[in-house]
């Protein structure tokens, strides 16, 4: 059975909570202090996201074993605006907000996996996963 | 969850700030403002952020830092970065975060006497 938890986000402090959660869940999993910060700087741009363009959303987090392999999985869903163009989006520097525009593109090359399900009107949901070596 | 403040110590010209715990937004945002703040007050020309507890730095907090030592540039001081750890370094870069032209040194001991040739030369 996969185990699952999530932090609701509505508010700057739940991005804390859901990377505090994210941290132990990566060191309860056995990932190492560098995958433990790769893991929780995920989490926290994911969840900065939602609270940025969302509004509100949910930062889940479920932890996988399949065929042998161990790990974790992010999954970050809204009902928000959705992305118009995932092309810009993922292109380093570009950001609506005055941002880094680092989060897209870094959490890609923070994981292992990455999928973005999105559709403008509906909302956005990113997963992303990291597999224990 | 209570909004706590950084504290910024005066060491003769020099600010010391060592971050001790996980920033939130708006500590970090609040960190900005007070070290600005504290800067103009005090004339001081060198800052010293130690970071050595902190283990992991996202966009947000990387451009806030970023921020400060612009900032701070042109206020005419110079900043010294000191403690990034390995894990932090090595996500900075695959965030694609380089904080370039950065004063950096392993700890805070490094950290002034770096900024203390750095304000002589
Ligand atoms: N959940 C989301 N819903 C709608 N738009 C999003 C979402 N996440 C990211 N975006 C869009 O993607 C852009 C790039 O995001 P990101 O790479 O995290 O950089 P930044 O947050 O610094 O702008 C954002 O500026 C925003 O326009
Ligand atoms: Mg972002």
């Amino acid at each position: 059975m996969e185990y699952r938890s999530f932090v609701d986000i509505y508010t700057e402090w739940d991005i804390v909570a859901a990377r505090q959660l994210g941290r132990n869940e990566a060191k309860n999993s056995g990932f190492g202090t560098v995958d433990q910060a790769r893991i929780t700087t995920a989490i926290s741009e994911l969840a900065r996201n939602i609270y940025l363009y969302a509004g509100k959303g949910r930062l889940e987090i479920e932890r996988l074993s399949e065929n042998g392999l161990h790990g974790i999985r992010i999954i970050a869903s809204d009902e928000g605006p959705g992305i118009q163009d995932m092309r810009k989006v993922m292109e380093d520097g570009y950001s609506t907000s005055g941002g880094l525009g680092a989060g897209m593109p870094g959490v890609k090359r923070l994981m292992d996996g990455f999928k973005v399900d999105t559709e403008p009107g509906v909302g956005t949901t990113i997963t992303a996963t990291k597999w224990l070596r | 969850m209570m909004n706590m403040r950084i504290p910024i110590l005066k060491l003769n010209d020099t600010l010391i700030v060592s971050i001790q715990w996980e920033l939130d937004d708006k500590t970090a945002l609040q960190f900005q403002e007070d070290l600005l703040n504290k800067m103009h007050e005090t004339t001081a020309r060198g800052i010293v952020i130690d970071l050595t507890p902190i283990d992991f730095i996202d966009s947000f907090i990387a451009k806030v830092l970023g921020d400060v030592i612009s900032m701070s540039g042109l206020m005419g001081a110079k900043v010294v970065i000191t403690g990034i750890q390995p894990a932090v370094a090595i996500t900075l870069i695959e965030l694609g975060i380089r904080l370039e032209d950065v004063l950096t040194a392993l700890d805070l001991e490094n950290g002034l006497d770096k900024l203390q040739k750095e304000l002589e030369a």
